[in-house]
Formats: C-alpha cells, structure tokens, sequence
C-alpha cells in the first residue's frame, strides 16, 4: 500500500515536476482570482442602476454562468476559437473562462453586499456633497465588501480548486504536472502528492470559513 | 460565401447537428442519471453524517469533521482522478462513470453535511429542552422539531451548491464517461468541426438554466425576512 500511494523514491524523483506544478498553480490562482473579482466588480456595479433595462440581462447573464459548467466553457474557448482562426493557448482560455465563470459568481456576491447596505448610506454621503461614484466607493462598497467577506473567501476557495481544470487544457498547474509525472513512473504517488498539496493549502481556509460561518450563526 | 454564411457554416452546421444529435442526446441521458446518483447519494450521506454528528460522540465528530473538510478542500477534478487513476493500483478499477459518481458524491456529501449541520445548530436550545421536557425522545425532538426548522435555512446554500456540483459531471470527461461534454467533443474531432460542441453547451443550458432559475426561486421564497 505505501509502496503504492506514498512511494518514497517517487515521491523524490518526481518532486522537481511537482513543484514547478505548484508555482504555476499559485501564480495562476493569483492571476484569475483578481481577474474574477473584477468581472465581479463590474457586474455587481451595474446591478446598483436599478433599471430594468440593465437588471434582466444582468440576471440572465448570471444565471447563464450558474447554468454552464466551467469546463464546458474552457473546451468551448480551447478547442472551439480555433475554427474561427483564434487560437489563445491554454492559459489566456483558462484566463477568459474565469473572468466569465467566476466574474459571475463573484457578482452575486457583491450584488448582495452592497443590497445589505442601508440606503439611508447613500443619501447621507451625497448630502455631505459625494458624487455618486464617491459615495460608492468609500462608502458603499467598504461595508458591502466586509458584510459578504465569509461569502467572498468561500468563493475564492471554490476559484483555487477549480485552477485544476487548467490542467484538461495542457496549463502545467499542479495536477497537470502530477498527472505527467504519474504517466512517467506508472505509479499514482504523484497524484496522491499533488492530493496532499492542495489539502494542506486549503485546509487552513476551510477551517477559517467553517469559523466564521458558526460565528456568524451564532450572532444571528 | 458572406462571413454570417462561413460562421454558421461553422459553428452551426445543421447537417454536423443532425448527425451527432443521437450522440449528444444519449450524452445527455448518461448527464440526467450521473446528476441525480450523485444528489440522491451526496445528499442523503450528508444529511446521515449530521445526524451521526447530532449525538457529539467526540471521537466520531473528529473522524466526521476531518473527512467533510478534506473533500472540502480537494479540488473534485483531483478526487476523480485519484479515483480512477489511483485505485487500479490496489486491483479495484471503477469505470469513468462510477468514479465521477463517487467523487462527486462524496464532494456533495461533505458540503451538504457543513450545511445541515449548520441548520441544526441554528436552531436554538430551548427549543431542544423545551421538546424533550413535554416528553418526546431525542429522535421525534430532531424529526418534529429542529430538522423542520433547520431545513428551512439549509435550502438555498444547498440548491446552490448542488448545482454547483452537479454541474462537474462535465469532468467526467476527463475519465471518458460519455456525458454530454464527453460525445460532443469525441463528435467535434469526427466530424472536424464544432457545432456539436454548440449542440452540447446548448444541451447543457437546457439542462441546468431552468434549474438556476428555480433555485432563484426557492431562495426568495425560503429566505428569513430580515
């Protein structure tokens, strides 16, 4: 079973390819999730002009990423553009789909944390004389982003893990490199390391969520 | 031929569409059965987790809480893949079909488990006491008292993450189950083109748009008025 799963010889021999997996893993973590918490933004500005003009499609446009699963989206950009003569590579799709996928997600959040902010905010920044854009900005969004953080932090845990999905377009992130490893030694030690890695990375944030969630049930 | 012409030309081919659309539509029914094993499953072992974890045995709350926030914290491409690829090693080899079911099954289960959970501790303690001292055991006080009022907070976390779920069953064409995902793309790499892979994201909006919307739904009706 150890010689099996926690091989000691390939755990060393294949560790270089698992780390380069690791940083490309972090790296584009760093990359996509800010790219998701702009597309987030946007959406989640727009949705404050109250119009139904702008609402229905916004909603749709919602509920159209919460339909479509991600990896859908990915192949559709990776193995569908290039009959349109636009080939982006693997990275720039992964890069594309998040902003998509997760923009979507992040932007309901947001939408209900700025909801939860008293209207009677508003009207006390513009009467001091804020412009409507600077009423948003230092006074709105601030509370909107602390009353939703336990919301924001469970979706980018969700944003982390979903970084794997690189891996179906050949984007050498961590389980991609644990997979090419594996496939080299015929033996899933990799896979089991690359398993172990994303645990002890999450697990600290899962614990943190699984805190504030009681917290906040408890203060209910 | 004008551009519109060379688009639909390419990506909405009738004739691709025509000839796949039995493939897709079989894909689509491996989609419908993979989903539902995998709610019915994730759910119901989730809700049995809770319970388990109701009667705080210590020793069995640790072993309950470690193994919801591994499979919370593990990736679900990565938890299919250790299964399919991994188990082989000890003689067992689950199909692409069951791996993606237990996988995500259990990545359901953890979630919905947090869920519950969260329910049952939202129900206040007096509300326990107040059951047990008219007389009803532990067992009809969670059935008739707190499960009805927890389940009420736990529906729209849990539609959510249960579409969030569900929807993975697109992975399972990493491990060749002939789910939508999986037909249209071995149709696009047939047929050289990739209208089939337009047939199946439609397929898939079909699917899950009408499910967003009545979780949409559900969310306002169930919700707490604040």
């Amino acid at each position: 079973m150890i010689q099996t799963f926690f091989n000691p010889e390939i755990i060393a021999a294949s560790w270089p390819i698992v780390r380069a997996g690791l940083l490309n893993t972090v790296l584009l973590s760093l990359l996509v999730v800010p790219l998701g918490l702009l597309g987030g933004l946007i959406l989640a500005l727009l949705a404050s002009v109250k119009h139904p003009i702008v609402r229905w499609p916004l909603m749709a446009w919602v509920d159209f990423f919460r339909a479509f699963p991600p990896l859908v989206l990915l192949i559709l950009l990776f193995a569908g553009l290039p009959f349109a003569g636009l080939e982006l590579g693997g990275f720039v799709c992964v890069a594309i789909a998040f902003f998509l996928n997760t923009g979507a997600y992040y932007g309901e959040i947001l939408r209900a944390g700025i909801d939860s902010v008293a209207a009677g905010q508003v009207e006390a920044a513009r009467s001091t004389g804020l412009s409507r854009l600077q009423a948003m900005v230092y006074v709105v969004l601030p509370q909107a982003v602390r009353n939703v953080l336990p919301d924001l932090l469970s979706n980018t845990l969700e944003v982390v893990k979903l970084t794997s999905l690189g891996s179906v377009v050949a984007v050498p992130e961590l389980l991609y490199q644990a997979r090419q490893a594996q496939s080299l030694t015929y033996n899933p030690t990799p896979i089991v390391v690359a398993a172990t890695i994303y645990f002890l990375m999450l697990w600290p944030v899962v614990r943190l969520l699984s805190r504030l969630e009681n917290r906040a049930l408890a203060a209910r | 031929m004008s551009n519109w012409d060379r688009f639909t030309n390419t990506f909405l081919n009738t004739k691709v569409m025509l000839k796949y659309l039995p493939d897709i539509l079989s894909g689509v029914v491996v989609t419908i059965e993979l989903a539902l094993l995998i709610v019915v499953m994730g759910i119901a072992a989730g809700l049995a987790l809770a319970l388990l974890r109701s009667l705080a045995i210590r020793p069995l709350n640790w072993l309950i809480i470690g193994i919801v926030d591994l499979f919370r914290s593990l990736p679900p491409l990565v938890v299919i893949v250790l299964i399919y690829f991994g188990l082989p090693s000890i003689d067992l080899s689950p199909s692409g079909f069951v791996s993606t079911w237990l996988s995500l099954a259990l990545v359901l289960m953890a979630f919905s488990e947090e869920i519950f959970w969260a329910g049952i501790t939202s129900v206040a303690k007096g509300q326990w006491e107040a059951a047990r001292s008219t007389g009803l055991s532990f067992g009809q006080t969670l059935m008739h008292v707190v499960l009805p009022q927890a389940f009420r907070l736990t529906i729209p976390p849990l539609t959510n993450r249960t579409i969030a779920i569900t929807k993975g069953t697109a992975l399972g064409t990493v491990v060749a189950v002939t789910e939508i995902l999986g037909q249209a793309s071995s149709a696009m790499s047939n047929s050289y083109n990739p209208s089939p892979l337009m047939l199946g994201a439609a397929a898939y909006i079909v699917l899950f748009f009408p499910v967003v919307v009545a979780a949409r739904w559900v969310e306002t009706r169930f919700a707490w008025k604040r």
